[in-house]
């Protein structure tokens, strides 16, 4: 029970930060409303898929470091896909781009099994190579988006027998990553591949043993990042309209947010809500120090040092659990 | 002998088991090669259903291998393995474990940062007859909730063998399974394994332990270098067949001691290091001293807390109990560095552990006496040029490949290991296992090097696992088993077969024979 309340411990703390730094934003600026809230939730969109990739390979033992790469590639194939297109060709679109993010995660993984060659070094060439790729299936910004898919996004969402007031607070770029994250990490969760996923994560030679098939697993995992960063680069799509082929500021953000989240870069460790809800927090910083007006490279000062001091603050917190 | 079933003497314990049965695994022939190393040449090994069988062999007799190409761990080059007459081939420790063959490794096998509830689901072994085993075992406060890697070692152990059991297991594989269990433990785990033989159900028990052979097992197979030499049935005085299999002919050809053995207590003042009832991981009280100018053998079985020993007098590790004293006086060493200064320096066995594998020799060399703690400024190059080209000097090495240390031969890399420390002016040289996987010339180099500097004073701590190097280098080995030091053997009459028997636990055979 102790570690379990331990894991959830880390995601309660960044729970009060969120709330102290959302109390922050309210006295900094009164005004800030369910609107700021929700563009801030679109804005988070794309940075919490790439956390989400980013995360279950971490999990796994691994790194991606093309993370932001993928999500550019998906982002102008589905950009590319729906330029002109007619309404309901999005119904097909989406699947396609989701398929064809976890191939290119498969992909990565697949290299690492076979080559044998480290997971940084062969995610740091496919970052390469899907950066050109992107390029070359758009080399300008461009294409387009369904209607209907961008609406997906925009907005709240009108719950009955809720007031409007609650209601206003609860963007639908929220709930379309509250979907979209549950509908792959619960089940996982709960099944053989997830356990398997964790176990290689925290010791090759014991998941080995325990029958694992740890090559298997690894693709499975990568396969499970691509899939998100897929997510990631369709939601990037639709909330541009267009299809941007270079990739954005995902990948170090997706690092840092997994390591503010609790998950262990040496893998085996952690979950997916903790990572979520840092990026959240990360975010949320931003906006309270620019609104405040801070010279944005001080603001990039401030985000690591917040990095370092609740990184340190939690593995003291914890040894101080381990000792009583 | 608790179980009633099974009364009085060894003999009857051997012969309650019908010879005619099929066996229930039979393996023959079975090779493995890690490239050009034969890690297995021929071994072959039967078990009856039923039966308790003991799988022995001295140190890299192939024990391991044969037990990880059974489980499905490792592909067999060559050999042929049937299950029930059936010939089948594992390609994974899952495949192995569905055909009923489950082993219990050992090193703990759970999965660390996972629960004992998600172990159990990974492996998909049931939970209440896993709970009900671990009751058994006689752990009775174990929450499923745990984390693996808070659960102390040995009950991680029991655990282990609980969830094997749990798989309802034909044949069971117990590798070491004792060697890390408080006693009141071993003795459950032979009870169920006397339990599993009364149901039907086979186990193969890897153990250096004769007391648990004798109480449990029906037969014996005896590996030499990767070949299958004998299987025995178990009986009183089966023991010293046993060794003399495990030995070959190397009983028959004891050699003299190659050098002269520095004659006891010739130096006068306290000796360079001693140790009292140190305790330190499986080491439970160990003492001994070892005196300036001398070599002093370590001989252990492996898993005995050598390692812990040597790391402990190196600074890597804190003992839980005990003292260690140099030149008379306690230490409390927080830190290696703090051991260097005490003049303790470890030569690891593995080359890698000690040195630069990028840089080059001089600077190798150079790294403890060039960089001391608590100095600052530019390195004094000269002089240390010159202390390292003395040092290379004296040790005769090859420094053709002078860029990277990761060129040179194994052997010369563990000279400038040792260069380095007598550049140093450090007086104690730990050595584990020095001379692992080097060419036989150079072996005999370091042998003679160290006892050059023996007989200008410096003190040598030998770890070997190739027990003829005692009487190469050594003054006397200090024999460890069980935590313990069992024996100290003078040269003279420290032979293969002496030390054998020694690390074994057993009495020296004078005392037996009749």
């Amino acid at each position: 029970m102790i570690p379990l309340i331990r894991r959830n411990a880390w995601v309660a703390g960044l729970c009060v930060l969120f709330i102290l730094l959302a109390i922050t934003t309210k006295l900094i600026q009164p005004d800030y409303g369910a609107g700021d809230f929700g563009s801030l939730m679109r804005a988070v969109l794309p940075y919490a898929f790439a956390v989400a990739a980013q995360t279950v390979v971490v999990i796994a033992g691994g790194i991606d470091l093309s993370v932001a790469a993928m999500m550019a590639v998906t982002s102008v194939t589905a950009a590319a896909m729906m330029n002109g297109a007619s309404e309901s060709h999005a119904l097909f679109v989406v699947p396609f781009v989701l398929a064809l993010g976890l191939c290119l995660g498969a992909l990565n993984g697949f290299l690492i099994v076979w080559t044998r060659v480290p997971d940084i070094v062969v995610t740091l060439s496919t970052l390469f190579v899907f950066q050109g790729v992107a390029l070359l299936i758009l080399d300008a910004p461009g294409g387009g988006a369904a209607e209907w898919l961008k609406g997906l996004v925009v907005g709240t969402v009108p719950i009955p027998f809720l007031p409007e007031g609650v209601t206003a607070w609860i963007p639908k770029a929220l709930v379309v990553l509250v979907i979209c994250l549950a509908v792959v990490w619960i089940p996982l969760r709960r099944s053989q591949l997830g356990l398997s996923i964790y176990a290689i994560g925290s010791s090759e030679l014991a998941a080995f043993r325990s029958g694992v098939s740890v090559a298997r697993t690894k693709i499975a995992a990568y396969a499970i990042g691509g899939l998100f960063a897929a997510m990631g680069g369709l939601s990037l799509t639709l909330s541009t309209g267009i299809g941007a082929p270079i990739p954005g500021p995902y990948l170090l953000a997706s690092v840092a947010a997994v390591v503010l989240g609790g998950v262990a870069l040496g893998g085996g460790k952690g979950g997916l809500l903790g990572p979520i809800i840092a990026v959240i927090v990360l975010r949320l910083v931003r906006t309270d120090l620019t609104l405040l007006a801070v010279d944005p490279n001080a603001t990039t000062i401030i985000e690591g040092l917040i990095m370092v001091i609740v990184v340190m603050l939690g593995a003291f917190l914890a040894m101080r659990g381990r000792n009583r | 002998m608790a179980c009633p079933s099974a009364p009085g003497t060894l003999e009857t314990t051997g012969a309650k088991k019908p010879v005619t049965t099929n066996p229930i695994l039979d393996a023959t022939g079975v090779a493995k090669n890690y490239g050009a190393v034969a890690a297995l040449r021929n071994a072959s090994l039967s078990v009856l259903p039923g039966e308790v069988h003991a799988l022995m062999g001295a140190n890299g007799a192939g024990k391991s291998t044969l037990v990880k190409i059974l489980t499905g761990a490792v592909r067999p080059s060559g050999g042929r393995i049937q299950i029930r007459g059936e010939t089948r081939e594992f390609s994974s420790p899952g495949a192995a474990r569905r055909a009923g063959l489950v082993p219990v490794y050992q090193e703990p096998s759970l999965i660390p940062d996972l629960d004992i509830a998600s172990n159990l689901r990974l492996t998909r072994t049931p939970v209440e007859p896993f709970a009900q085993w671990v009751r058994e075992l006689g752990v009775n406060d174990l929450s499923l909730g745990a984390t693996a890697r808070d659960v102390p070692l040995a009950i991680q152990r029991v655990l282990d063998l609980a969830r094997a059991l749990a798989a309802e297991p034909h044949v069971l594989l117990l590798d070491e399974m004792t060697a890390a269990l408080p006693a009141d433990l071993a003795e459950r785990v032979v009870d169920v394994v006397r339990r599993q033989s009364a149901a039907g159900r086979s186990v193969i028990f890897i153990s250096h332990r004769f007391v648990e052979i004798a109480a449990m097992c029906d037969r014996a197979t005896v590996l030499r270098d990767g070949e299958t030499v004998g299987v025995l049935k178990i009986e009183t005085g089966v023991e010293e067949r046993i060794v003399e299999l495990m030995l070959g002919a190397k009983i028959e050809k004891a050699r003299g001691v190659t050098h002269g053995a520095r004659s006891t207590a010739t130096v006068a003042g306290p000796p360079r290091v001693a140790v009292r009832n140190l305790a330190v991981g499986k080491l439970q009280d160990v003492s001994f001293e070892l005196a300036n100018g001398e070599v002093a053998g370590v001989v252990a079985l492996e898993g005995q807390g050598q390692d812990e020993l040597f790391e402990a007098l190196a600074g890597a590790r804190k003992p839980s109990a005990g003292t260690i004293e140099v030149d008379g006086a306690a230490v409390r060493f927080a830190h290696p560095a703090d051991a260097i200064r005490a003049g303790l320096a470890l030569v690891p066995g593995d080359r890698s552990e000690a040195l630069l594998m990028h840089r080059s020799v001089r600077e190798n060399i150079a790294l403890p006496f060039s960089a001391p703690f608590r100095r600052w400024g530019p390195i004094a190059l000269r002089k240390e040029r010159a202390t390292v080209t003395a040092a290379i000097e004296r040790l005769q090495i090859d420094t053709r490949a002078q860029r990277e240390v990761q060129r040179l031969s194994g052997g010369n890399q563990q000279k400038v290991t040792i260069a380095r420390w007598i550049a140093a002016e450090t007086r104690t040289i730990l050595c584990f296992d020095p001379t692992r996987g080097i060419d036989v010339r150079t072996k005999r180099e370091i042998y003679r090097l160290l006892r050059e500097l023996a007989g200008q004073g410096f003190s040598v701590l030998y770890y070997t696992s190739e027990l003829d190097e005692v009487q190469h280098v050594c003054d006397r080995a200090i024999v460890i088993f069980g935590g313990r030091v069992v024996d100290v053997l003078p040269v003279e009459i420290a032979d293969e077969a002496a030390l054998t028997r020694a690390a074994y636990g057993l009495p020296r055979q004078s005392e037996v024979a009749p």
